[in-house]
């Protein structure tokens, strides 16, 4: 049933070009871009909350990092992707592997407390630098260039490749939940003690899942930049780790592709939502607790398959 | 004498007022099964709990085999060849029989940062997984999960487990706890056959077990160790039953 579900959002997907291309509604395009980049960022939170059970509440520190390093960057003349992107994907994997080591040394309320920290610390460093825009942001005047591979600057180009990042991603969690390290994260996830007592060291594993976590998460927050032609501290405001979290969550933790339904499901329903009141949050905040308390698998749960955890690896 | 395999110095344990563990000092050798007894409280999960590493003595020294591990967390140690299972039945709830020991042999089988195969059609960890559950009579539980086995398979599914890593020493805390006659006397039986493999340092309460299983006995009250012998001696032991065998348990 998820396969099917999956199957079909990535179909529609696929589809929406060529739908707003007929129907002359770039609009959408955009929407559903945002969709998919949210979708990567959902994902990478999920690797560790859904799979290792470390509920990271500084998840919009990489978005905001990653969408920096695209900016910073055009801001000073280099525009190739090809130093962009690794840049950018590189210095938040060594930022999460630098905070891991803090971060994943606590837990549970703790945990929460610091990654949020640590997201803070980022976004009041953004904010205090004047140079690259500090409260205001900073615009970026190109997108970033492929040596004429691609050009961004296509709305339905920059929209497919955005598209098979996302498959990217989705192919790559689905293979590393399933392998032995996958294996080890959830065991750690389950019972710690346990798994320490068998034998692993837990510590290592958990961090190279946070690294990658963080890494893929740059990714997003490069493509976000690309696509707004626009990065800011409210990238890394602390609510955006809100948001990506109630992504996954909504979306159910209990399958790889439940975040891109969460990412699908939050950001359509905010749109459509805010467009009938702009009192929006209203009837969003209860529908949130009714998934909580109701179908604790997300919409995943809801689609008949699993329950909420990774029970049937 | 056999080799010593597992050695404690003069270990101690304080948690605020009270001592846990006071000077315990405790040799496992080679072969044999070592029962440690005494009543609640006396501090023998503490004890066990820092032969494995999980807690750290605040004084005294452990030693496995030759090499002092008193600095080693559990996972170094597991590494060395110590098994343990816990006085709460500790498995994956969510993982079936067969992933829970699965995981256990790969624990030893080399590092985990392998991305790509899919663990659980992975033969090197479903085949000696497989093996060990019928070992244990769980091969027909195999692909349920943990969480619906009852309480005496969950307890063989956590001894499963840790004999997957092949220990050279089991630490067992009260692997009979909460068990019904017919299920401790299959598990007695069942570390009976161990006995060639591990050599066992058993907390048990069930005395039936104890005597039938011992080679050596260490009696434990607040913290402290009041006799270790065989079980003819600690029979024998007036302070042993003072404290804690009573009269009609000893008999
Ligand atoms: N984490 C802890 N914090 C505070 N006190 C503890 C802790 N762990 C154990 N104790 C205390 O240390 C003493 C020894 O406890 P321990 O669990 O080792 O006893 P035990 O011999 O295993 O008892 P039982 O037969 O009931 O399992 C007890 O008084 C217990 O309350
Ligand atoms: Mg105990």
């Amino acid at each position: 049933m998820e396969r099917v579900a999956t199957f079909f959002v990535l179909v529609a997907l696929a589809a929406v070009p060529v739908l707003t291309a007929i129907f002359d509604a770039p609009f959408y395009l955009d929407l559903f871009g945002r969709v998919m980049i949210y979708a990567i960022a959902a994902l990478s939170l999920n690797l560790v909350m859904g799979y290792g059970g470390m509920v990271s509440f500084g998840h919009a520190a990489f978005l905001g990092l990653g969408g920096y390093a695209v900016g910073i960057l055009a801001k000073e003349g280099i525009d190739s992707g090809f130093v962009q992107w690794p840049l950018a994907v590189g210095s938040c994997a060594l930022f999460a592997f630098l905070t891991g080591l803090v971060v994943l040394r606590t837990s549970g309320a703790y945990f929460i407390m610091i990654t949020l920290a640590f997201a803070q610390m980022l976004f009041f460093l953004f904010t205090s630098l004047a140079e690259y825009g500090g409260d205001d942001g900073l615009t970026i005047w190109t997108r970033s260039e492929f040596s004429g591979l691609i050009d961004l600057n296509d709305g339905a180009s920059f929209y497919y490749l955005v598209f098979v990042l996302l498959l990217l991603c989705l192919g790559i969690s689905a293979r590393l939940v399933d392998s032995r390290f996958g294996m080890v994260l959830r065991g750690a996830k389950a019972n710690e003690r346990r798994m320490r007592a068998i034998g692993f060291p837990t510590f290592r594993y958990k961090l190279a899942a946070y690294t990658i976590s963080g890494a893929m998460c740059g990714l997003a927050g490069a493509l976000l930049a690309n696509q707004a032609e626009f990065v800011g501290p409210s990238v890394l405001h602390w609510s955006r780790s809100g948001e990506i979290l109630v992504m996954v969550v909504l979306g159910g933790m209990g399958g790889v592709a439940g975040p891109v339904l969460g990412a699908a499901a939050y950001l359509l329903l905010s749109y459509f939502l805010a467009d009938l009141t702009k009192h929006w949050a209203i009837i969003m905040g209860p529908l949130l607790i009714l998934v909580v308390l109701y179908a604790r698998g997300g919409l995943l749960g809801l689609l008949g398959g699993r329950r909420a955890k990774a029970d049937s690896p | 004498m056999s080799e010593i395999l597992l050695r404690a110095e003069g270990i101690t344990k304080r948690y605020g007022g009270i001592l846990a563990c006071d000077g315990v000092n405790i040799e496992l050798r080679a072969g044999e099964t070592h029962a440690v007894i005494g009543p609640n409280g006396a501090g023998k999960t503490t004890l066990l709990a820092q032969l494995g590493g999980e807690i750290t003595p605040d004084v005294g020294r452990i030693h496995l085999g030759e090499r002092d591990v008193t600095g080693l967390r559990a996972p170094e140690r597991a590494a060395l060849g110590l098994g343990r299972s816990f006085q709460i039945t500790s498995v994956f709830r969510e993982f079936t029989a067969l992933q829970n020991v699965a995981l256990a042999v790969q624990a030893h089988d080399g590092h985990s940062f392998r991305f790509w195969r899919k663990a659980r059609t992975d033969a090197a960890l479903v085949e000696p997984a497989r093996a060990m559950l019928d070992r244990l009579g769980l091969a027909g539980r195999a692909a349920v999960p943990a969480a619906l086995l009852s309480h005496g398979e969950q307890r063989q599914l956590e001894l499963a487990m840790a004999l997957a890593t092949k220990p050279r020493v089991l630490l067992l805390d009260e692997p009979m706890a909460g068990m019904g006659a017919s299920d401790s006397e299959r598990m007695t039986r069942l570390l009976t056959t161990l006995k060639r493999e591990s050599a066992l340092l058993l907390v048990e309460h069930d005395m039936d077990a104890v005597f039938a299983l011992a080679d050596r006995i260490t009696v434990m009250t607040y913290g402290r160790v009041i006799a270790t012998g065989t079980p003819a001696e600690i029979r024998a032991n007036q302070t042993v039953r003072d404290a804690y065998l009573g009269t009609d348990e000893a008999a």
